[in-house]
C-alpha cells in the first residue's frame, strides 16, 4: 500500500481557525466468569476455539441466555455514570457479513439502550469539564482473526485468514458520549483524562480489569472542526485501534491538524474509519462509511426483553464505590498533597498507583516521589502509559522500605527500579544479584573518608574552619570511591567528627 | 392511521439483497420487488387492526416474558475437535476462511 503522507497544519495555528468537536466511544470487556449468552469461560488468550460452545460458534438451534452478571455489571456502569436505567429493554441485531461473528451478527443493543442520559465530570488541571454520557449498551465482543500469507500480516495482501473464537461473545459495555464542547486547546487532554478517568471508575466498580494494552478498554475517537463562530457540527472521522491514554490525546492532535489542512485546502473531510498507528502518532484512512452500516438491526427473538425492577437499581446503586471526585479529594486530605501535587498525580495517571504504594506501606510523599519522578520519566521515554510499566506498587513500596532502613540510597535505589523493570526480579532478589545495599562497614567508610580528606587538604581545611558547606566536596569524593553504595548522611557525619 | 407503506422498487430489491448478500438475477429482482410490496401491505392490514385499541407496544417477542437469565456460571465447552468439526477447512485449530476484503 502506497501512502503519502497528508499535509499537516500546526496544532496552536488550526485552533485560531477551527473549533474542534470531539466524541469519544469507550468499549469496556467485562470481567464476568462467563460469557454474555452461554457459559463458557470469558478469559483472554488460552488455545484457540477451547472456549467455544453452540451458542457463541452460532451454531443452528442454539439458544442464547443472558449473563445476570453483567447485566448488573452494566447497571453499576450506568449509575455510576448518572444515567438513567432502561425500565425495559431489549437486544437488537447488528447484521454484518465478517468471520468475526460466526453468527453473521453481532448481538447488541439499538435504539433501547441499557443505561441512557449520564455524566462524568472530567477533572483536568483545577478545571472541571462535564462530559455528557449518552449512552451505555451491552452487546458481545468479536472472535479474533489472523490474517495469513502477505508481507505484513495485515488484510490487505493477505491470503486467508484463520478464526479464533474465544473472544467472541464476551461482554462489552459501549460507553458513548455525546459531542465534547471544550476549548479546543484543552480537548486533547480533556479526551485522555476522560478515557483515564473513565478507567479509573471501572476499576473501582470492579466490573473489568480495563487493560488498554490488552484490549479490554477500547477507544474510539471521533472527532470534526468547524470553522470559529460556526454552530453546524463538521464531517467527522472515527479514529480507532488507540489503545493507550497518550494515544488517545495524540490521535486528536493529530487529527486536528489533518482536518484542518484538508479544510484550508477548501476540501472536505471524508466519513471514514480511521487506524492510529503508535509508531508514528498518525491516523491512515480504514473504511469510508456507505452502505456497509446498514446493519438491518432488529429485536432479537431468541432473548427476552430485560426490564431491571426499581428494587435490584436502588440495590445495585448501594453498592456503587465513592464517586471519584469525592476520593481525589479524600485522598488529597489523608495524604496532605497540596492542589498542584494532587493534579500532577492524577495527571500523570498515578493516583492508583499512589494510592496502592501507600497502601503497602510507603509514605504518601515518597510514593509519590518514586512514581512521578523516577518511573514517569521512564514510562515517557518508554513512550508507554505509567500503569503499563512491569513494576507493581508493592514493589514500590518494598524499595522505599530498602531507603527508609538505609540498606539502599536514592541513588541506589534508582539502579534497583531498573532491576526491578527489567525483569529481574523483587527489589530485594535485585538488591542481592547487582550487589546494591549500601556499605555500613565503618571501618571501610571510616578509611575512605580518610582517605579523601589526604587527597583533598584545602576542603579539609575550609571545614576545619567552620565551612561546614564544604563537606559536599569529600563526601562526592567519598561517594565516587564508594561507587555509590554508601549513606551520604553517614559518610557526611564521619567527615564532620574527624575535621571539627 | 398507519402510514400506508412505501414502494418497494427494483433498486431497492437489489440494494437488500446485496446487505444480504443474496445473489439475485434480472428476473428475480423483478419479480420480488411487487412481492415484498404486497408483504409491506399485508403487514400494514395487520397494523390497521390496531387502531383503537389503545395503547398496544408492538411486540418482539411471542410470550410476554422478561428477565431471563442465567446465572454466571461456567458450563462445558465444546472441544476444539468438536468446534472445529463442521468447518470446510482449519489451520492451527482455528476456522480457515478466504481471505477477507474490503476492511482492514
Amino acid at each position: 500500500m502506497t501512502m503519502t503522507a497528508p499535509a499537516l497544519v500546526d496544532f496552536d495555528e488550526a485552533l485560531t481557525r477551527y473549533e474542534p468537536v470531539m466524541g469519544l466511544e469507550v468499549h469496556v470487556e467485562l470481567n464476568t466468569a462467563t460469557k454474555m449468552f452461554c457459559g463458557c469461560p470469558a478469559v483472554f488468550g488460552g488455545e484457540p476455539n477451547t472456549n467455544v460452545c453452540p451458542v457463541c460458534l452460532g451454531l443452528p438451534g442454539a439458544l442464547p441466555v443472558v449473563n445476570e452478571k453483567a447485566v448488573e455489571s452494566a447497571i453499576r456502569i450506568g449509575l455510576a455514570l448518572n444515567c438513567e436505567i432502561a425500565e425495559w429493554c431489549r437486544f437488537a441485531r447488528k447484521n454484518y457479513f465478517y468471520p468475526d461473528m460466526p453468527k453473521n451478527f453481532q448481538t447488541s443493543q439499538y435504539d433501547e439502550p441499557i443505561a441512557f442520559d449520564g455524566w462524568m465530570d472530567v477533572e483536568l488541571d483545577g478545571e472541571t469539564y462535564r462530559v455528557e454520557i449518552e449512552r451505555a449498551h451491552m452487546e458481545e465482543d468479536t472472535g479474533k482473526s489472523s490474517h495469513m500469507g502477505g508481507a505484513t500480516g495485515r488484510i490487505h495482501g493477505a491470503d486467508y485468514s484463520l478464526l479464533d473464537y474465544n473472544r467472541a461473545g464476551i461482554p462489552l459495555i459501549e460507553i458513548v458520549t455525546r459531542p465534547i464542547f471544550v476549548p479546543g486547546d484543552k480537548a486533547p487532554a480533556v479526551a485522555r483524562a476522560y478515557v483515564q478517568q473513565l478507567r479509573d471508575l471501572i476499576l473501582a466498580l470492579d466490573v473489568s480489569d480495563a487493560r488498554m494494552d490488552q484490549g479490554s478498554l477500547r477507544a474510539d475517537v471521533n472527532l470534526s472542526l468547524r470553522p470559529v463562530g460556526v454552530s453546524t457540527l463538521g464531517t467527522r472521522t472515527e479514529t480507532k485501534n488507540v489503545n493507550s491514554f497518550r494515544s488517545v490525546e495524540r490521535a486528536v492532535r493529530y487529527e486536528i491538524s489533518r482536518h484542518a489542512a484538508i479544510l484550508d485546502d477548501g476540501g472536505l473531510i471524508l466519513q471514514e474509519t480511521r487506524h492510529f498507528h503508535e509508531d508514528t502518532g498518525t491516523t491512515s484512512s480504514g473504511r469510508e462509511k456507505s452502505d456497509a452500516d446498514d446493519y438491518r438491526y432488529f429485536p432479537e427473538p431468541d432473548l427476552a426483553p430485560v426490564a431491571p425492577s426499581r428494587e435490584w437499581v436502588e440495590s445495585l446503586r448501594a453498592t456503587l464505590p465513592e464517586p471519584p471526585g469525592e476520593r481525589r479529594r479524600r485522598l488529597q486530605g489523608e495524604w496532605g498533597f497540596s492542589d498542584l501535587e494532587m493534579r500532577d498525580t492524577v495527571g500523570a495517571g498515578a493516583l492508583d498507583l499512589v494510592a496502592a504504594t501507600i497502601a503497602s506501606g510507603a509514605p504518601a510523599a515518597a510514593a509519590r516521589k518514586w512514581w512521578l519522578s523516577e518511573l514517569a520519566r521512564r514510562a515517557n521515554e518508554q513512550g508507554v502509559d505509567l500503569a503499563a510499566l512491569p513494576i507493581t506498587p508493592a514493589d514500590v513500596a518494598a524499595i522505599q522500605k530498602l531507603v527508609e532502613a538505609g540498606s539502599i540510597n536514592d541513588k541506589l535505589a534508582r539502579q534497583v527500579f531498573d532491576g526491578v523493570l527489567a525483569g529481574e526480579g523483587t527489589p530485594d532478589e535485585v538488591v542481592q544479584k547487582r550487589g546494591l545495599a549500601v556499605v555500613s562497614d565503618e571501618g571501610a567508610l571510616s578509611s575512605a573518608v580518610d582517605r579523601a580528606i589526604e587527597a583533598n587538604p584545602d576542603v579539609a581545611d575550609k571545614i576545619r574552619a567552620g565551612k561546614v558547606a564544604a563537606a559536599g566536596a569529600l563526601i562526592g569524593a567519598v561517594m565516587k570511591e564508594m561507587r555509590g553504595q554508601a549513606d551520604a548522611g553517614r559518610v557526611r557525619e564521619l567527615i564532620i567528627s574527624k575535621l571539627t | 392511521m398507519p402510514d400506508s407503506p412505501p414502494d418497494i422498487t427494483r433498486d431497492d430489491v437489489a440494494h437488500l439483497a446485496g446487505l444480504a448478500r443474496i445473489q439475485l438475477d434480472d428476473a428475480e429482482l423483478e419479480r420480488l420487488a411487487p412481492e415484498l410490496q404486497k408483504i409491506l401491505e399485508s403487514v400494514a392490514t395487520v397494523s390497521e387492526a390496531l387502531e383503537g385499541a389503545g395503547d398496544v407496544a408492538p411486540m418482539s417477542h411471542p410470550t410476554p416474558i422478561t428477565n431471563v437469565f442465567r446465572k454466571d456460571e461456567v458450563t462445558p465447552c465444546l472441544t476444539p475437535g468438536q468446534a472445529l468439526a463442521g468447518a470446510p477447512a482449519s489451520e492451527g485449530q482455528r476456522f480457515l476462511v478466504p481471505k477477507i476484503l474490503g476492511e482492514e
